[in-house]
C-alpha cells in the first residue's frame, strides 16, 4: 500500500531553552487529514512541539516541513495553521463575532464576507445566531470553546493545532466537546494535531497517537496498537487503570513472578526480552471458582468494589500487590468484602514491556 | 457580610448606620475629608462670587470675578496651561509607551532595577530638579552651553526662558506618571491572546492596533489624565524653567491671592480651573472600566 504524504513532517526538530532540552529529535510525520494526538505528562515537551509546529517558537535545530517545503522561518502570521491554545485565549474586549471573523479582518476581506463565513461557522458549531454581537465573557465554557473552534477555522487553514483545549473543562461536558471534536474533524476533513495528557482522551478521538516522554516520541501507533502492544512500562502505566507484576525468564521459558511467589505463562516475547513487566488489563482479569479456569492463577482477599455505571472495579488485595479487575454489571462479582478469592489470566491477554 | 440599612428616617435609624463596621472605620477619613478638602473648596466657591478684594463673607453676590477673567486677558493663561497640559500628555505617551512595552513584557528581570532608576529622582523635590535642569541650560556658564563651548568651540544660545524649555521641564517631571500605569495596562495584555492574534494572521502592527492598544486603554487613558491634570495645574516649571515668559494658570491664581491681594478673583480662576478639568477627566473617564483594570470581573 502506497504511504499517503505526509501534509507536515518533523525532521530531526530539537528546541533548547538555556541548557534545558525542551524537544529532542523528533521525527515524525503527519499525514493529510489525519487526527493526530501528542501524549505526555506535563514537562514533556509537547506544548513547545506544538508551538513549533505553528510558528510561535523557532526550533534549535532540525526541520519543520510543510507538503515538502521548510517552514522553519515562517512566522506563524504567515502559515495556513491555526491553533486552538489552552486558554482559549479569546478575545475577551471583542465580541463572538469579531472574534471568529478576526483572522479574515487581518486579511482585508470584507465586512459582508466576514459576517457571511462567521454565520455558517456558527451554524456549523451550533452557536445560536443571536451570540454574534455578544460579548465573549457572558459565554459558557462550552460556548466559548465552540466560539475559539470557529475562529480557528474562519481562514479555512491546512491544519488546526489543539494544545489541550478541553483540560480545564468538567468531566461531562469533555466527554460531549470529544465527541463535537471527532465530529467536526470528520466533517471538515482538516488534519488536526492534538496534544493532551490524558491517554484516555487520545484514544477517543485520533487516528494515530505519538507517545512523549522528556521531549522525546517514544511510541507512535493507531490507539489499538498502543493499547494492545504498549512499548514499556511508561506508555502501560499511562493508560490507566492496568495491572503491572515484575517478570524474568524462567530457563524453561516461563515467567517468574518473584513477588507474588507465582511462575506464569508467558505470551510472544519481544526481542531480547529477559526481564520487566507482565502487563495485564484490568477487564482481562477474571474471577475463578476454580484454579483450573485459567492458566495462570492468585489467590487474595477481596479488599473493596466500585461502582462505575456499566462497569464495577474491584482491587484484591494478593501479597503486596493490589490486582484490579473490572467488569460489567451484570458479570459482577457476587460475593462480600474480605471474600477469600481467586483470580487469573491466560497468556493471551496478558502483554510483556520493558522497564 | 452585614446588609446596608434601607436610607435612615430617624436618629435610632442614623446610629445604626454609624454602627456599620464599614461606615464606622470610614468614618475618621470622612471627616478629614470633610474639614481638608471640602470645606476649602466650599470656600473657594464662596469667595468666587464675591465682589473684587473682600477678604470675609460680606457683600452682595455677583458675578463679576467671572466676567473679568475674559474681559482682562486672564484667559490667555487658561489657553497655556491647557495647551501645555495637552502637549505634553501627547508627548508623554509616545515617550512612555515603548519604555513601558519593555518594562512589562521585554525587561524580564531587569525590569525591576531599570524601575528603580526611574523612580529614583522622585526621591529629589521637583524644585530641586528643575533648577538642576536650569544650571545644565543656562547660557554661558551653563553645562550644556559651556561643553558645547568648551568641547567644539560653539556659541549656543539657550533654551532657557521659553515655551520650550517649560514643555521640556512638564515632559521631565511628569513622564513617570505617565508611565506607570502604562506599565500596569501592558502587563494586562495576555501573552497568549498576542500569539492567538499572530497566528490568526495578524502582523506586529494590528497586534498593536486590535490587542495591545485596547486591552492596555485603560492605563493608557489613567496615565494620560494624571499626567494632565498635574500639568494643568503646574506652576514650578514655567516660572523657574520659563522664566515667566508666560503666566500659566496656577501663577495666575497664586499672584491673585497674594500679590494682587484679589481672593475672589482668585477663587473664580481655581473654580473655572477645577470645572474645565473635571469636566474633561468625566469625558474621558466614561471610557474607563476601572474593573476591568483592577482585574476584577
Amino acid at each position: 500500500m502506497a504511504e499517503p504524504a505526509p501534509i507536515l513532517r518533523m525532521v530531526d526538530l530539537t528546541k533548547q531553552f538555556g541548557k534545558l532540552t525542551a524537544v529532542d529529535n523528533v521525527s515524525l510525520d503527519i499525514v493529510d487529514g489525519e487526527f493526530f494526538t501528542i501524549v505526555g505528562p506535563s514537562g514533556s515537551g509537547k506544548t513547545t512541539l506544538l508551538r513549533m509546529l505553528a510558528g510561535l517558537e523557532k526550533p534549535t535545530a532540525g526541520d519543520v516541513l510543510l507538503r515538502e517545503q521548510r517552514i522553519n522561518n515562517v512566522p506563524a502570521n504567515k502559515r495556513p495553521t491555526c491553533m486552538v491554545f489552552q486558554s482559549l485565549a479569546l478575545f475577551n474586549h471583542r465580541t463572538v463575532g469579531q472574534n471568529i471573523e478576526f483572522s479574515l479582518k487581518m486579511r482585508g476581506v470584507s465586512r459582508l464576507e466576514r459576517r457571511a463565513r462567521c454565520l455558517e461557522l456558527m451554524d456549523m458549531l451550533r452557536l445560536p445566531k443571536d451570540y454574534y454581537g455578544k460579548s465573549v465573557t457572558k459565554c459558557s465554557g462550552g460556548e466559548q470553546q465552540r466560539v475559539a473552534l470557529a475562529r480557528a477555522l474562519a481562514s479555512d487553514p491546512d491544519i488546526l493545532f489543539f494544545d489541550e483545549p478541553l483540560s480545564a473543562i468538567d468531566y461531562r461536558l469533555r466527554k460531549l466537546l470529544e465527541v463535537e471534536l471527532k465530529d467536526l474533524h470528520r466533517a471538515t476533513g482538516k488534519t488536526f494535531v492534538y496534544i493532551t495528557h490524558s491517554l484516555e482522551e487520545a484514544m477517543v478521538m485520533s487516528d494515530r497517537i505519538g507517545i512523549m516522554r522528556e521531549g522525546s516520541l517514544i511510541q507512535i501507533g493507531t490507539p489499538n496498537d498502543i493499547y494492545t502492544q504498549p512499548l514499556n512500562k511508561f506508555v502501560s502505566e499511562f493508560m490507566g487503570e492496568v495491572n503491572l507484576i515484575e517478570v524474568r525468564t524462567g530457563s524453561d521459558g516461563m515467567l517468574d513472578c518473584d513477588s507474588l511467589k507465582i511462575r506464569a505463562t508467558s505470551p510472544t516475547k519481544p526481542a531480547g526480552f529477559t526481564d520487566g513487566f507482565l502487563v495485564i488489563r484490568s477487564e482481562f482479569m477474571r474471577f475463578l471458582a476454580a484454579p483450573s479456569e485459567a492458566e495462570n492463577h492468585l489467590r487474595g482477599v477481596l479488599y473493596n468494589e466500585y461502582a462505575l455505571g456499566s462497569r464495577v472495579q474491584y482491587h484484591v488485595r494478593a501479597g503486596e500487590h493490589m490486582v484490579v479487575i473490572e467488569k460489567l454489571r451484570e458479570q459482577a462479582y457476587r460475593g462480600s468484602l474480605n471474600d477469600d478469592v481467586i483470580i487469573g489470566w491466560d497468556a493471551k491477554d496478558s502483554v510483556l514491556v520493558s522497564d | 457580610m452585614a446588609t446596608r440599612p434601607a436610607r435612615p428616617t430617624t436618629v435610632a435609624a442614623l446610629a445604626g448606620w454609624f454602627r456599620e463596621p464599614g461606615v464606622l472605620t470610614a468614618t475618621p477619613i470622612l471627616i478629614f475629608f470633610l474639614i481638608g478638602f471640602v470645606g476649602p473648596l466650599v470656600i473657594v466657591l464662596g469667595f468666587s462670587f464675591l465682589p473684587e478684594r473682600t477678604f470675609g463673607f460680606h457683600g452682595d453676590w455677583t458675578v463679576e470675578n467671572y466676567l473679568q477673567i475674559f474681559s482682562e486677558s486672564y484667559y490667555i493663561s487658561f489657553v497655556w496651561s491647557f495647551g501645555f497640559a495637552a502637549v505634553t500628555v501627547v508627548c508623554n505617551l509616545l515617550i512612555a509607551y515603548p519604555i513601558a512595552y519593555g518594562l512589562a513584557k521585554v525587561f524580564g528581570r531587569w525590569a525591576a532595577p531599570f524601575t528603580l532608576i526611574l523612580v529614583m529622582p522622585l526621591f529629589v523635590s521637583e524644585n530641586v530638579r528643575l533648577f538642576g535642569w536650569m544650571l545644565f541650560l543656562l547660557k554661558g556658564g551653563g553645562i550644556l552651553a559651556g561643553s558645547m563651548e568648551f568641547l567644539f568651540g560653539v556659541e549656543t544660545g539657550t533654551l532657557l526662558y521659553a515655551s520650550g524649555s517649560t514643555l521640556l521641564g512638564l515632559i521631565y517631571v511628569y513622564l513617570p506618571f505617565t508611565l506607570f500605569p502604562i506599565v500596569l495596562g501592558l502587563s494586562m495584555v495576555p501573552k497568549d491572546q498576542v500569539d492567538a492574534a499572530g497566528d490568526l494572521g495578524a502582523n506586529r502592527w494590528q497586534i498593536f492596533r486590535e490587542i495591545e492598544l485596547p486591552i492596555a486603554m485603560p492605563g493608557i487613558l489613567i496615565g494620560g489624565l494624571l499626567t494632565f491634570v498635574l500639568a494643568v495645574g503646574a506652576i514650578a516649571e514655567a516660572k523657574l524653567l520659563g522664566g515667566q515668559n508666560v503666566i500659566v494658570i496656577a501663577h495666575a491664581i497664586q499672584h491673585e491671592f497674594t500679590y494682587a491681594q484679589n481672593w475672589p478673583l482668585g477663587s473664580a480662576l481655581a473654580v473655572l480651573t477645577i470645572v474645565i478639568t473635571g469636566v474633561l477627566v468625566l469625558f474621558a473617564m466614561r471610557r474607563l472600566d476601572l474593573d476591568m483594570l483592577l482585574g476584577r470581573r
